[in-house]
């Protein structure tokens, strides 16, 4: 005759599942929000001048309202050779006069002088330009400026810029910092 | 008819009611859950950019959001298929953006108000005219911190 299998104890299913019921309560965020961050410059006063800029200081980039590219007057039919065009012309590496200036200049988190680009991304827009594409421009210019930063980082400490430490991110980020300036929208697309 | 006779007592085994409270509870939870995090319903179709840089937004209580789409199906024959912006629960136009920020702002203490991130949900195929207009608004409004929502494109 079999043996009478003897009751399980289930008295502490109960704090097994809360338990379980904590955890992922606590570690699952439900869609948090992600994407491209940016600051914007406060509002034009009235009489406020507008800074001179040596014209080798800025790549001006012109997107039309049939999502095209104008890069500092030549026409670009990729939207990702940006990231390149981007980096030479901030960083500059064969000192070519007709990119941006470098300058010396003393960053105090890092505790040294570092040679800080004077370059601007001057960057307008049609007011019929579709925002997917504006946003691809957008892409493309931060991901020039993170690669900068990680070749730094790479190059300065030999280690990735996500492993640094937060003031020698911020050293960085003065480097390199994400200089795009927005004009004004141009309304060739017609109505308001 | 005696051929059904009642066989001895079987004793009809007895249901373990002890995990009942457990499943009770997990139902507890887990609607609590939805229901907390349900956000305002769209009423307008967004379907946001991808991109590859993406970074996650840290606080969540410090995140207001602006929509910007067409209007949905069940707005599209009263308000036609110009994109539209969705603040909170209504449809606004970009002068009622001011407004907006000043209440968002009021709804937090005062140590966070610099801090709210505005993110910009903005549908792919809206034209940038009506994305301008709203960022100068905030510029006037002084807030700043502005995010604009993609989703992490895989396909690099």
């Amino acid at each position: 005759m079999a043996k009478k299998t003897p009751g399980l104890n289930t008295g502490s299913m109960a704090d097994i599942s809360f338990l379980l019921l904590t955890f992922f309560l606590l570690t699952s965020s439900i869609n948090t929000d992600q994407g491209i961050q940016r600051r914007l410059p406060p509002p034009l006063q009235e009489n406020q001048e507008v800074p001179k800029m040596n014209q080798r200081n800025v790549l001006r980039i012109l997107v039309n309202m049939h999502d095209q590219l104008l890069v500092n007057g030549e026409v670009l039919s990729d939207v990702r050779q940006l990231k390149n065009i981007t980096k030479d012309f901030i960083a500059n590496p064969t000192e070519d006069p007709h990119r941006s200036e470098k300058q010396s200049k003393y960053i105090d988190d890092l505790g040294e002088n570092a040679m800080v680009s004077k370059g601007v991304v001057s960057l307008q827009n049609d007011r019929s330009t579709s925002y997917a594409m504006y946003m691809a421009v957008q892409n493309q210019l931060t991901l020039a400026f993170s690669e900068l930063r990680q070749e730094y980082s790479q190059q300065r400490f030999g280690k990735s810029y996500d492993k640094l430490t937060e003031t020698q991110k911020k050293g960085i980020q003065k480097i390199y910092p994400i200089s795009i300036s927005e004009a004004e929208p141009s309304n060739y697309g017609g109505k308001k | 008819m005696g051929r059904f006779k009642k066989e001895g007592k079987k004793d009809v085994p007895e249901l373990n009611m002890g995990s009942m409270s457990d499943i009770i509870f997990m139902f507890l939870f887990f609607f609590m859950v939805i229901t907390t995090m349900r956000e305002s319903s769209l009423f307008v179709v967004i379907q946001i950019p991808k991109a590859t840089e993406v970074q996650k937004l840290e606080k969540k209580a410090l995140v207001s959001s602006i929509n910007i789409g067409r209007p949905n199906q069940n707005h599209i024959k009263r308000l036609g298929p110009e994109p539209r912006i969705q603040l909170n629960d209504q449809f606004a136009e970009y002068t009622d953006i001011i407004e907006f920020v000043e209440a968002e702002k009021q709804r937090r203490n005062e140590l966070d108000r610099t801090m709210i991130t505005w993110s910009l949900k903005v549908d792919e195929k809206v034209k940038m005219g009506i994305v301008t207009d709203v960022k100068q608004e905030l510029r006037k409004a002084s807030a700043f911190k502005v995010n604009y929502a993609t989703r992490k494109d895989i396909t690099k």
